[in-house]
């Protein structure tokens, strides 16, 4: 259909048309959902960058005057000398980001396997235990956390009585915390598209490899690593990029010193009332995403031509 | 049947532990009879009776309904359009990549991202208009904005998987555009449209992030009554409305695997593509097929 006079005639699966006709037909299905994206989307993505630029009034109003100092802010340039804070958190969210895509895509490989095995019967109970967590609400998630690990409860004082934190102490807010939630919510975004791949796996293959005496590792990157990577990359995307955003985790469980991103962003935009610089760390967010997402796909490549 | 390494079904044990040990404690120290703490005094239900007395958490709750409802059926709408619109007409091949990559960047950019970016965006609308206060109509048209993208991946590989023979074979027999949408996509199209809506349903429940930034005083829900009332610190009241929200939450997993598994029980004889399966694989409520970050 491609290079065609725009006033063509032409038959378009079963009728008989013009190109200009179709697309005009075409254009009244698409313009309620293109306007809506334009306007609720695109726009307001055209309008954080604009804000990332100009200047926080006296009282947070935003003064239509362009400058760069919300960027220099951000890499750490203020008054008083360079301090790394603002980088040390974006930092620290892409580690935590990582680390949790990480621990969640090493237990979501025996928890597909275990699944996979169960007897035809019982296979989608087992997937709905992994279904349910997924849907249940993320604060709530958290929020269990912080009930566990509080100082009545059991883990907390065997801690205390380790001497790994004092008597009668919560053990929150810290990394510890934050990872142990974070794990816990974002494995399901790893395990459900993971078992999608992990059910058609090609178990003759693997079969195959280990009769060529391929060691243990070999097996999985050789023979179920490149059959599963499709899931993987769905699960590892859903995963990562929210999990670098995200802000309910940290605040509950890892406090001021814990800080991510998200609760810095948040912060602009509830208690400092800095829009821009808030608009500025959004961007500094995206870049780091996207980048993520930028390297993990040329990994990708590499180990799916293997 | 494979034989597993005892391994991997400890690790899968624990794991499952692991996801499921602190829903238990919440829902367990939701029948305890204590004010404070966490010791155990005995079973009671006066915190669920209490719960339907709290005139704020009952509003919260009409408020979390409206919202889903409203802003899924019209995302719904939009995106059902949308979907037939990129996959049926003959767009240039830039045109149709442009599209593609907007609506992928919801999947794509951490949620809190849009939350600011439509934070800052209704404060200049509201030089405009009153109407983009902080409040429910601000959380709606959020949601939606979301939702859309959602709505329109799932619909339209469905959309591919039912391909185009049927609807040339009613254009032959001179059907029109109304009847051809009516009475031939729609019903191929339902199930497709089905899962859409109740993946947009559960993502504005789940939704905390973007409801957050984007509530006024009068508008909470139950993620942001939760939420704050958490920091405020705990009360038996929030055990027993956490606790809620999840059996709802199993109730509405279990709806959704019913209604895939009747599904695809009615399609496999007759529909040779089934195996192209588009509204998850094995009663998953994702878009698993063809997989929406795969052309990321």
């Amino acid at each position: 259909m491609k290079t065609k006079p725009p006033d063509s005639i032409l038959i378009w699966f079963g009728e008989l048309t013009t190109r200009r006709h179709l697309l005009k037909r075409g254009m009244l299905l698409l313009m309620p959902g293109m306007l809506w994206l334009m306007l609720f989307l695109v726009l307001p993505g055209l309008v954080l960058v604009l804000v990332s630029v100009i200047t926080r009034g006296a009282y947070g109003q935003l003064e239509w005057v362009l400058t760069l100092e919300n960027y220099r802010r951000l890499a750490g340039f203020s008054l008083f000398g360079w301090t790394a804070d603002y980088l040390m958190i974006l930092w620290r969210s892409a580690v935590v980001a990582f680390v949790t895509t990480l621990v969640s895509v090493l237990l979501s490989y025996p928890l597909c396997f275990f699944i996979a095995g169960r007897p035809q019967r019982t296979r989608y109970l087992w997937l709905t235990l992994v279904i349910i967590p997924f849907w249940t609400n993320m604060v709530i998630r958290t929020y269990a956390w912080f009930l566990i690990l509080s100082p009545q409860m059991p883990i907390a004082r065997l801690a205390a009585y380790l001497g790994i934190i004092a008597q009668g102490a919560p053990l929150y807010p810290n990394a510890f915390a934050v990872y142990l939630g974070m794990v816990s919510i974002f494995l399901p975004f790893v395990t459900l598209p993971l078992y999608a791949s992990v059910e058609r796996l090609d178990w003759s293959l693997v079969e195959a490899a280990k009769d060529l005496y391929a060691s243990p590792v070999s097996v999985f990157t050789q023979a179920i690593l490149p059959q599963t990577m499709p899931g993987l990359s769905v699960g590892i995307i859903l995963t990562f990029v929210p999990a670098m955003g995200v802000f309910v985790v940290p605040d509950l469980l890892g406090g001021a010193k814990y800080m991510l991103v998200g609760n810095l962003i948040q912060q602009q935009f509830g208690p400092s009332r800095d829009w821009p610089f808030g608009a500025a760390i959004s961007m500094g967010l995206m870049v780091l995403t996207l980048l993520g997402i930028m390297v993990y796909r040329r990994r990708g490549k590499d180990l799916e031509t293997v | 049947m494979r034989r597993q390494h005892p391994l991997t079904i400890v690790v899968s044990y624990l794991t499952l532990l692991f996801l499921y040990l602190p829903l238990f404690g919440v829902a367990v120290f939701s029948v305890n009879d204590a004010r404070r703490g966490l010791v155990w005094k005995g079973f009671t239900l006066k915190w669920y009776v209490k719960l339907f007395q709290n005139e704020w958490i009952l509003e919260a709750a009409v408020n979390t309904l409206v919202l889903a409802l409203v802003s899924t059926l019209i995302a719904t709408v939009i995106g059902t359009l949308l979907a037939i619109a990129m996959d049926r007409f003959p767009w240039r091949p830039e045109a149709s990549s442009v599209l593609d990559l907007i609506l992928h960047i919801p999947v794509v950019i951490p949620d809190i991202i849009l939350a600011a970016a439509l934070v800052v965006t209704f404060g200049l609308l509201r030089m405009i208009s009153t109407i983009f206060e902080p409040g429910l109509l601000n959380m709606i048209i959020s949601h939606i904005t979301f939702q859309i993208a959602f709505v329109t991946l799932v619909v339209r590989s469905r959309l591919v998987a039912i391909g185009r023979d049927v609807e040339e074979a009613a254009r032959d027999l001179f059907a029109s555009n109304w009847y051809l949408f009516r009475r031939i996509m729609l019903p191929l199209l339902m199930p497709g449209i089905v899962a859409g809506a109740m993946l947009a349903f559960t993502l504005s429940l789940d939704d905390f992030v973007i409801s957050f930034f984007t509530a006024g005083p009068q508008s909470q829900t139950l993620p942001l009554y939760i939420f704050a009332a958490v920091r405020r610190g705990v009360t038996p009241q929030i055990h027993a409305l956490s606790t809620l929200v999840m059996l709802a939450t199993v109730g509405l997993v279990i709806m959704m695997e019913r209604m895939t598994r009747r599904q695809e029980k009615k399609e496999e004889p007759d529909v040779p593509s089934a195996q192209i399966d588009t509204h998850g694989i094995s009663g998953q409520p994702w878009p698993m097929t063809p997989n929406p970050c795969k052309e990321l």
